[in-house]
Order: structure tokens, then C-alpha cells, then sequence
């Protein structure tokens, strides 16, 4: 066994807990050496990943650990949303949050738990990943330190997250009571063999998705989300719409395809039923939202809708189109929550209506917000249409035309609350004079996220072409 | 390059405004600047087709074709021109020129304004141009957000309300498109505009032709608008700055059409045929209920908006013409439908322009309220008098060819619903004429002794469109000569499956 396959994310783990070990040292107005020193630690991982396991198809201690394009791919997804999430932290720490050591420590851990889950190749591992993954984000949430809204968030998160574990456990037992393996290898082979499904089977099936639709918040299992994203702090808002999401659906993905697959007439019909309710509901409570970062929450859970309906048909297209999603939605909500976060930082505030005649104060802001809004609605030339367009026609070429349909009628309905924020912020006068200050770090930042979706919105053909290669790993 | 060019001068000239422009002169200056060269383009388009060896296959011409766009779900960037959209390029250069030209006077938030309204020319053509389904959607949705912006801005009245509501509006009827686009890429694996008349009459089809028709119907019924999808026109023309009006009567709507004629009975004749008396019915009730509306209003933007939903009844009803009767379809309804598109372009855009002139100077548009304009505005007034005799379909004028012809073709195929139809004629008649002679002509109020006429700058949108109009009107082939053209490939394939 070749250890050094696992070379990345031994480094990751080196690097957070240097981080950890050089917040000691460090005088309290030197702090911002944290931020380079995780960046840096960040790209060295990325880069020992890419020159070193790119095309790789090997497996580790005896299949819990899958070294292949497809964990390649969210490895790189991970570490990438990191590095952006951190550089987009750096000011609001500055600003709002005390401990920047620990927070970026903690946050590397995080990754590793992520990418982890996305290797996992065993329910066992995946577990832990999770929770490791789950632990890191407790902490990270009530990290805040404005009034009680962070601790609520935090006790609401781990309390209902434990219990959402427990439920994802009990379906493992189940699994392996019944199958006797944890292996997604032999559970493959085991439900393939046996020609009618066992109910223990089923009743593990059931628990285990419960377990992870809580962890991308489908509804009905969403109702932690709102509150949470409101009182974390902003960019760990952010990482947890995108980064808990993207590690939920990798490890969905991967758990599905090369296990579950020969039980998929048994478990489709629930996917469907939780797709075509997370989006309706997602949609239809986001527009009675006044708070943007609970009003993003609402509207992250309808895109969880949409991923669903890939996972509903799942298939070596459906796969494809559920990544690039993935994808083109991380870089959007990633800019649309550093324009939260720019905003926060100069007025202290995040109500839509205070986000009134921002186009007189910072044209440049609003732009960014709008372009990044209007793309999670789905508009064309921006990333959001895209995507949405590749997922939407995958999965009516797999024959559901109807929850396409639905689909189509909520992003439909989103555009009116997104449209709402660009009403306040070009056609209402300003109703207060804070004045709002973009630092060089945040600006650049800014510049390079809103590229990318027009970018990746006109040409997104390179990245479906890395994306192609990282799915047919899982259906090889 | 052409086409490409067409497609993306505004838009590259939107993103310099935004960049580099500061000073509203320059603005100005850029924005007409970019508007000639569109028309001149425009120009160059419509005189490149007419002289270009039509290749008789599917007649398009100066395809711009780039296949790798995105190889995974076979979408393509592909533009091409033939003889249904050069005359609506044409036509979108030519008031896209007349609404920058228009706007000069726009004192609020210059910059962005200008922006937008390239922006939706950039959309516009790129609707009329596109040959791949995907692109095509992506043009038609692209449109709105410009729009929304220039209305709930630059609007009046309850603006916000009427930005919306055009906005729901059209996205309702665009995910219905789109399902029936998803439906038609799972029947034949193709995007192509051009390709999927024959790929899918042999193609196994997923979704019943039926649905999909309908679902293409009425994408494309909310754009015209057809009774009973029309609210949002009057309040969106209604509140829409001037400029915004023109573009929104002249060239959006015809989007609607245009997408009628080629998508929904290009792709699928026979279902059009099948459905052709639930056309007929639609378009006769518009036409009646758009043209009883009309003689009740008092305000004058709101007259001329409520006029627009009448006419384009007629475009509607010259596709019902589509049946044919005993065997054969004659061209005729379909050429009339696709001439009153433009000329109901050119004639509300200047109607439009009029009432905005109107406005800024008498700073009413309430009818009562206004009367013996002419002696002070003879220029304006001999606009309105033309824009007024051509709506009404006068000789002469390009009103009556299309007229003409919509009544011609459909008359055998429905000879009672166009009888009736004709009857709005004299509804028209009467609405316009007294519309005129209440603004323009009576005694003259001395509230409005001050009201003096346009300036060389502002006359020249309203020269041009008058222009226009009396050309199409006295030589109509020029026009329709190519919609005829590009009506063949969809008149053979309706030909086939004509009723006997």
C-alpha cells in the first residue's frame, strides 16, 4: 500500500495544526500573518494533490479510502473554496471576531473533513469524515461574538446536527446488520445479489438519507439552516452553503452511485418527493425573508432542490450536471456572500432594506450583487443559467420532465426576491449615509468571483470537460 | 463577422459607457454614435440578403456558425439571417437608432440609462439572429432584465408595478418555452432552429407535439400579446419612458411573432393546423376587445398601448390562416401577419415618440385636457396625422398593405371570425381620428399657448419612421417580398399537411 497517496491530506492536517501552533507565538497585532500562512499551506496541498494523484484509480487501506478523479476533482473544489473563503474572512475577523488562530485552525480542519468525505469509500469513514466535518462547523458557528444570535445558532447546530448523526448511524447499523459490510463495494454486491430488498435494508436506506438530507438541509430536514445562517458569522455562512453542501452531495453522490445503485427504484421516489419539496418550499419562504443572510439561506435550500432531481436520476450525466451546479453555484453565492460580507463590514448591517441606494454609494458593489443574484436566479450569460440549464435538460432527458417543470416554475419565483435586493439597491433612495469602503484585498477578490460567472457562464466547456472526467471515475 | 458584429456592437458599446464614460455629453455622443453604426449595420444586413444568391435549402444567409460552443448537450453558436428576421433586423436597427435619438432629453442617471438601452438592443437582435434553440432563450430572457430596469427607473406612474409585472409575465411564458425546448432536445438530441422542422417529424417524441406546441404557443402569445395574456401591456407601455415604449411596442413584441411563425408553426405545422380555429377565435377577440378598450381611454399613452394589443391581433389572425382551405395553403395571411409586424413597428414607434413629445411639452397626456395643438407643433402634428392614418390602415400607407393582406389571406379560411375582424377597422378609424382631433385640432386652449415644436434634433426619429412608413406603404415589396421568401420552407412543410 502506497501511503503517500494519502501525502494531501496529511499535509492539510500539518497545516491547520501549524496554524494552530503559530497563533501561539505570535504577538496579537501580528495576527494577520494567519491569513497568508493558511493560504500558502492551502495552495501547497492543492498543488501536491494535482502533480501528484491526477489520474490515479487506487484504493486505500483496503477500500475506505478511494484515491480517484472524482475525489481529486472535490479535493481541488474544497481547497479552492477555502483559500477564497479565508482571504474573504480576513477583514471581517479583523473587524468582528476575536481568536483568529483558532478560527482558521479549525476551519483547515474542516476541509480535511471534507475532503475526506469525498474519498470515503466506507460508511465508517464517511461517518467520521462527517463528523469531523460537523464538530469543525459547531464551533466555527457560534464563533461570533455580537450579542446571543451565534450562541443560539451554535446550541440549535449541534444539538439538532447530534441528532441528525444519530439517525445517520442507526441507518448504518442497519445497513450492516442485515448486509454485514460497511463497504460500498460489498453493499453493491450484496443488494445486486439478493433479488428482493431486506426491510432492515430499507428502514437503513431511509435513515441514511434522513442523516444526509439534514446535512444539505432538504426539506423537511432544513429547519436548523435559516437560524444558523443568520447568527454564524457571514463567511462561515458562506462556507456552510457551499462547503457543507458540496461535501454532503459529494459523499450523496458517490454513496448512491457505487452502492446503493441496484435499490434505486427503492430510494428514487423519496429523492423525488424531497427534491420537488425543497424547492417549492425553499423558494416560497424566501420571499418573505427581510434578512439577506436568511433570505441566501432559503434560497441556498432551493438549490438544493435542483442538485436533488440530479441525485433522483442519477446517472453518469446526472452526475456531471449535479458537479457543475455545484460548481457554478459555489462561485456565485461565494461573490454574493463577499458582498454581504463588504457590506457588513463598513455599516454593520445586513437587512434588505438597508441595503437601499447602495448603487449611488458603491456602484461597484451593487453590480456584483446583482450580477451574482440574478445568476443564482438562473438568468442567462451568467454562470447560474448554465449550469441550471445542463442539470435541468439531463434530468429531462432521464425522463422527469415534470419536476422540471416544478424546477423551472420555482426559479421562476426566485427571480421576484432577488429582484426585490436590486430594487432597493438601484431604484430606492438611500436611507442612511454610512458609507460604504471596499478594502484592495476584498475589491480584487470581488473582481475575480463576478468574472468567473460570466466567465464560466458563456464558456463553460473546460470545466465540464474536468468535470467529465471525474464522473466517469464513479461510473467506471 | 456580420451578424456577430450586429449582435455585439451594443453591447461592447454598453460595457465603454460603463467603464470609461463619465461626462453625459460623451454619453450622449456615444450612445447615438453606436446607434448609426447599428443602423448603418442593419442596413448592410437587409441590402446583403437581398443581393446574396439565396440558397434555396433553408435560405439562410450569412450564417456565422461556431459548433464547439458547448459539444457536451450539442449547443451552437449559430447566427443566420433570411427573409423572415432581415426585415425585423432592419426594423430593430431602425428604432433602436430612433430611441437613443429620443432619449437625449433623459436628465436622470444618464449613464446607466443609455447602458440599458444597448443592452436590449444588444438582446433584441440577438433573438431575430439566433439559429440554436439555447441561444435563442438565451437573447429572449437577456431582454428582460433591461427592460426592467429602464421602466421601474426611467418609468412613471406606478412603475415598479408595471417592471414586474412585465417581468412575471414574460418568465412565465418562458419556462414554458423552455420545458417544451427540454421536451424537443430529448425527442431529437438537437438545439438547431433549423434542423428540428424535419428531425422532428421523424423523431419518436417524448412529450405529446401537442403539449409542446402549446406550451411554445404560449411563450410567444404572452410576448405578442394575445388576449387573454395582454394585461401587462398597457401598464409596461403605459409607464415606460418614451424611448422604452418605442422599443417595447415596435420591436418587442414582434419577438412574439416572430417566434410564432418560425418556432411554434416552423416546428410543428401540423399542430398549428389542428389548432389553427382556437388562433382564429384568440386573434378575433383581441382584435375586437383590444380595439373597444382603445376608444375608452383618456389617457394618450395608455390609447396607443391598448391600440398595439388590437393590431397585433392581426398578426394573430394572419396565422390562423396557416389551415389553409381545400388542400392549399396560400402564403398570403402569413406575409400579411409577418408585414404588420413591422409596420406596426414603424407606426407605433412614432406614435409613441409623438405622445412623448406631446407630454414634454403640454406635461399631460390626458386627452380632455389638451386640444388645438396644431397651430402650435405643425411638425408634430403632421407626424401624429401620419402615424394616425397609417394605424388606421389608410392607402397608401404600409397600415393597409399588411391590412390587406392579413384580410386577404384569411378571409376563405375564416370567412366569418375576418368578417368580424374587419369590423375593428372602423373602431380604428374611429379611435384615431377623434384621438387626433381632440389633441390636435379644436379650440385651442390658452394654457398650452407657450407649447412650441420640435427641434432639428428631435425631428429626425419622426422623419425617419414617417419615412419609412410612406415607403413600405407606396412599394411594399421591398418588405414583404422577403418575408415571403423566408416563408417558403415553412409554407411547404404547412403544405404537406393541409387539409383537403
Amino acid at each position: 500500500m502506497n501511503f503517500l497517496l494519502f501525502l494531501p491530506e496529511l499535509t492539510l492536517a500539518a497545516v491547520a495544526f501549524a496554524v494552530l501552533a503559530i497563533d501561539l507565538f505570535t504577538p496579537s497585532g501580528k495576527k494577520w500573518i494567519l491569513t497568508p500562512t493558511s493560504v500558502l499551506g492551502l495552495i501547497i496541498v492543492l498543488l501536491v494533490s494535482i502533480s501528484y494523484l491526477y489520474g490515479k484509480q487506487e484504493s486505500l487501506y483496503d477500500g475506505l479510502f478511494l484515491i480517484d478523479d472524482f475525489s481529486l476533482l472535490f479535493k481541488g473544489f474544497f481547497i479552492i473554496l477555502g483559500i477564497l473563503v479565508i482571504l474573504s474572512s480576513h477583514d471581517y475577523i479583523k473587524e468582528h471576531l476575536k481568536h483568529p488562530g483558532e478560527y482558521y485552525g479549525i476551519l483547515l480542519l474542516s476541509i480535511l473533513g471534507m475532503v475526506l468525505m469525498s474519498a470515503s469509500g466506507e460508511l465508517l469513514t464517511a461517518y467520521i469524515s462527517l463528523e469531523l466535518l460537523s464538530f469543525s462547523l459547531y464551533v466555527l458557528v457560534s464563533y461570533g461574538s455580537n450579542g446571543f444570535k451565534p450562541s443560539e445558532a451554535g446550541v440549535k447546530y449541534i444539538l439538532l446536527g447530534g441528532l441528525a448523526s444519530a439517525i445517520l448511524l442507526f441507518g448504518i447499523s442497519q445497513i450492516y446488520g442485515v448486509l454485514g459490510t460497511t463497504q460500498f463495494r460489498g453493499i453493491n454486491e450484496a443488494l445486486t445479489s439478493s433479488s428482493s430488498l431486506d426491510s432492515g435494508v430499507l428502514i437503513g436506506l431511509v435513515m441514511i438519507i434522513a442523516g444526509l438530507a439534514f446535512k444539505i438541509a432538504a426539506v423537511p430536514f432544513h429547519m436548523w439552516a435559516p437560524d444558523i445562517y443568520e447568527g454564524a458569522p457571514t463567511p462561515i455562512t458562506a462556507y456552510l452553503a457551499i462547503g457543507s453542501k458540496a461535501a454532503g452531495f459529494a459523499l450523496i453522490i458517490r454513496l448512491f452511485a457505487q452502492a446503493l445503485m441496484p435499490a434505486m427504484d427503492d430510494w428514487q421516489i423519496i429523492v423525488i418527493i424531497l427534491s420537488a419539496l425543497t424547492m417549492t418550499f425553499g423558494n416560497l419562504v424566501a420571499l418573505a425573508q427581510h434578512n439577506i443572510k436568511r433570505m441566501l439561506a432559503y434560497s441556498s435550500i432551493g438549490q438544493v432542490g435542483y442538485l436533488l432531481m440530479g441525485i433522483a436520476t442519477l446517472s453518469y450525466m446526472s452526475t456531471n450536471g449535479i458537479i457543475l451546479h455545484l460548481a457554478g453555484y459555489g462561485v456565485t453565492n461565494l461573490a454574493a456572500f463577499l458582498c454581504v460580507i463588504i457590506f457588513y463590514n463598513s455599516s454593520h448591517k445586513e437587512d434588505i432594506e438597508d441595503y437601499s441606494g447602495l448603487a449611488d454609494k458603491s456602484p461597484f458593489l451593487a453590480m456584483a450583487l446583482s450580477v451574482s443574484l440574478l445568476s443564482l436566479a438562473g438568468l442567462p450569460f451568467f454562470v447560474g443559467f448554465t449550469t441550471k440549464f445542463y442539470l435541468f435538460t439531463v434530468v429531462a432527458n432521464a425522463g422527469l420532465l415534470w419536476l422540471v417543470g416544478v424546477a423551472i416554475t420555482a426559479s421562476v419565483i426566485s427571480l421576484y426576491y432577488y429582484l426585490i435586493v436590486l430594487k432597493q439597491m438601484y431604484m430606492v433612495a438611500p436611507t442612511n449615509d454610512a458609507q460604504v469602503n471596499i478594502s484592495v484585498l476584498n475589491r480584487s477578490l470581488l473582481w475575480v468571483l463576478t468574472l468567473s460567472i460570466v466567465i464560466l457562464g458563456i464558456f463553460p466547456s473546460p470545466l465540464v470537460r474536468i468535470i467529465q472526467s471525474a464522473s466517469s471515475a464513479i461510473f467506471s | 463577422m456580420l451578424l456577430s458584429a450586429i449582435i455585439f456592437l451594443p453591447l461592447a458599446g454598453a460595457v465603454v459607457i460603463l467603464l470609461g464614460l463619465n461626462d453625459p455629453k460623451k454619453v450622449r455622443l456615444w450612445a447615438v454614435f453606436i446607434g448609426f453604426v447599428e443602423l448603418v449595420l442593419g442596413f448592410l444586413c437587409f441590402y446583403l440578403f437581398q443581393t446574396a444568391d439565396i440558397d434555396l435549402k433553408d435560405g439562410m444567409e450569412l450564417v456565422e456558425k461556431y459548433e464547439k460552443w458547448i459539444p457536451v448537450l450539442n449547443i451552437q453558436y449559430h447566427l443566420g439571417v433570411d427573409g423572415l428576421s432581415a426585415p425585423l433586423v432592419l426594423l430593430t436597427s431602425l428604432l433602436g437608432f430612433c430611441s437613443i435619438v429620443a432619449s437625449l432629453n433623459i436628465q436622470l442617471r444618464i449613464k446607466e440609462y443609455f447602458m440599458w438601452l444597448l443592452i436590449l438592443q444588444s438582446a433584441v437582435m440577438g433573438v431575430f439572429i439566433s439559429l440554436d434553440f439555447v441561444l435563442f432563450f438565451i437573447f429572449w430572457e437577456l431582454e428582460l432584465l433591461p427592460m426592467y430596469f429602464l421602466i421601474s427607473i426611467w418609468g412613471s406612474g406606478r412603475k415598479e408595478y408595471s417592471a414586474m409585472k412585465f417581468v412575471i409575465f414574460t418568465l412565465l411564458g418562458s419556462a414554458f418555452m423552455l420545458v417544451s425546448i427540454l421536451g424537443l432536445y430529448f425527442s431529437t438530441g438537437s438545439f438547431s432552429i433549423i434542423a428540428l422542422p424535419a428531425l422532428v417529424s421523424e423523431a419518436k417524441l417524448f412529450m405529446p407535439a401537442g403539449t409542446m406546441f402549446a406550451f411554445l404557443f404560449l411563450a410567444f402569445a404572452v410576448k405578442l400579446p394575445v388576449w387573454p395574456v395582454h394585461t401587462w401591456l398597457p401598464d409596461a407601455h403605459t409607464d415606460a419612458p418614451t424611448a422604452v415604449s418605442v422599443m417595447l411596442a415596435g420591436v418587442l413584441l414582434k419577438m412574439g411573432g416572430y417566434g410564432m411563425i418560425r418556432l411554434a408553426i416552423g416546428i410543428f405545422p401540423g399542430e398549428a393546423q389542428d389548432w389553427a380555429w382556437v388562433i382564429a377565435t384568440l386573434a378575433v377577440i383581441s382584435v375586437l376587445y383590444g380595439a373597444v378598450c382603445t376608444v375608452r381611454q383618456t389617457d394618450l399613452k395608455k390609447l396607443v398601448a391598448f391600440s398595439s394589443v388590437s393590431h397585433m391581433g392581426y398578426v394573430l389572425l394572419g396565422i390562423s390562416s396557416v389551415v389553409g382551405v381545400g388542400g392549399s395553403v396560400s402564403s398570403v395571411g402569413l406575409t400579411g401577419a409577418a408585414m404588420q409586424m413591422f409596420t406596426h413597428g414603424t407606426i407605433t414607434g412614432l406614435l409613441f415618440l409623438v405622445v412623448g413629445l406631446i407630454y414634454d411639452r403640454a406635461h399631460t397626456r390626458h386627452i380632455p385636457d389638451l386640444g388645438g395643438l396644431a397651430s402650435n407643433m405643425p411638425f408634430v402634428g403632421v407626424a401624429f396625422l401620419v402615424a394616425g392614418l397609417a394605424s388606421l390602415g389608410l392607402p397608401g400607407t404600409s397600415g393597409f398593405i399588411a391590412e390587406l393582406l392579413v384580410f386577404l389571406g384569411t378571409f376563405e379560411v375564416w370567412p366569418i371570425i375576418t368578417t368580424l375582424s374587419v369590423f375593428a377597422i372602423v373602431l380604428t378609424a374611429g379611435y384615431i381620428l377623434w384621438m387626433i382631433q381632440r389633441t390636435f385640432f379644436g379650440p385651442a386652449i390658452s394654457r398650452l399657448d407657450e407649447v412650441g415644436d420640435v427641434s432639428l434634433v428631435q425631428a429626425v426619429p419622426l422623419v425617419i419612421l414617417m419615412v419609412s412608413i410612406m415607403v413600405v406603404g407606396l412599394y411594399p415589396s421591398i418588405i414583404s417580398d422577403a418575408f415571403a421568401l423566408g416563408l417558403e420552407p415553412i409554407m411547404e412543410s404547412l403544405q404537406t399537411g393541409a387539409r383537403s
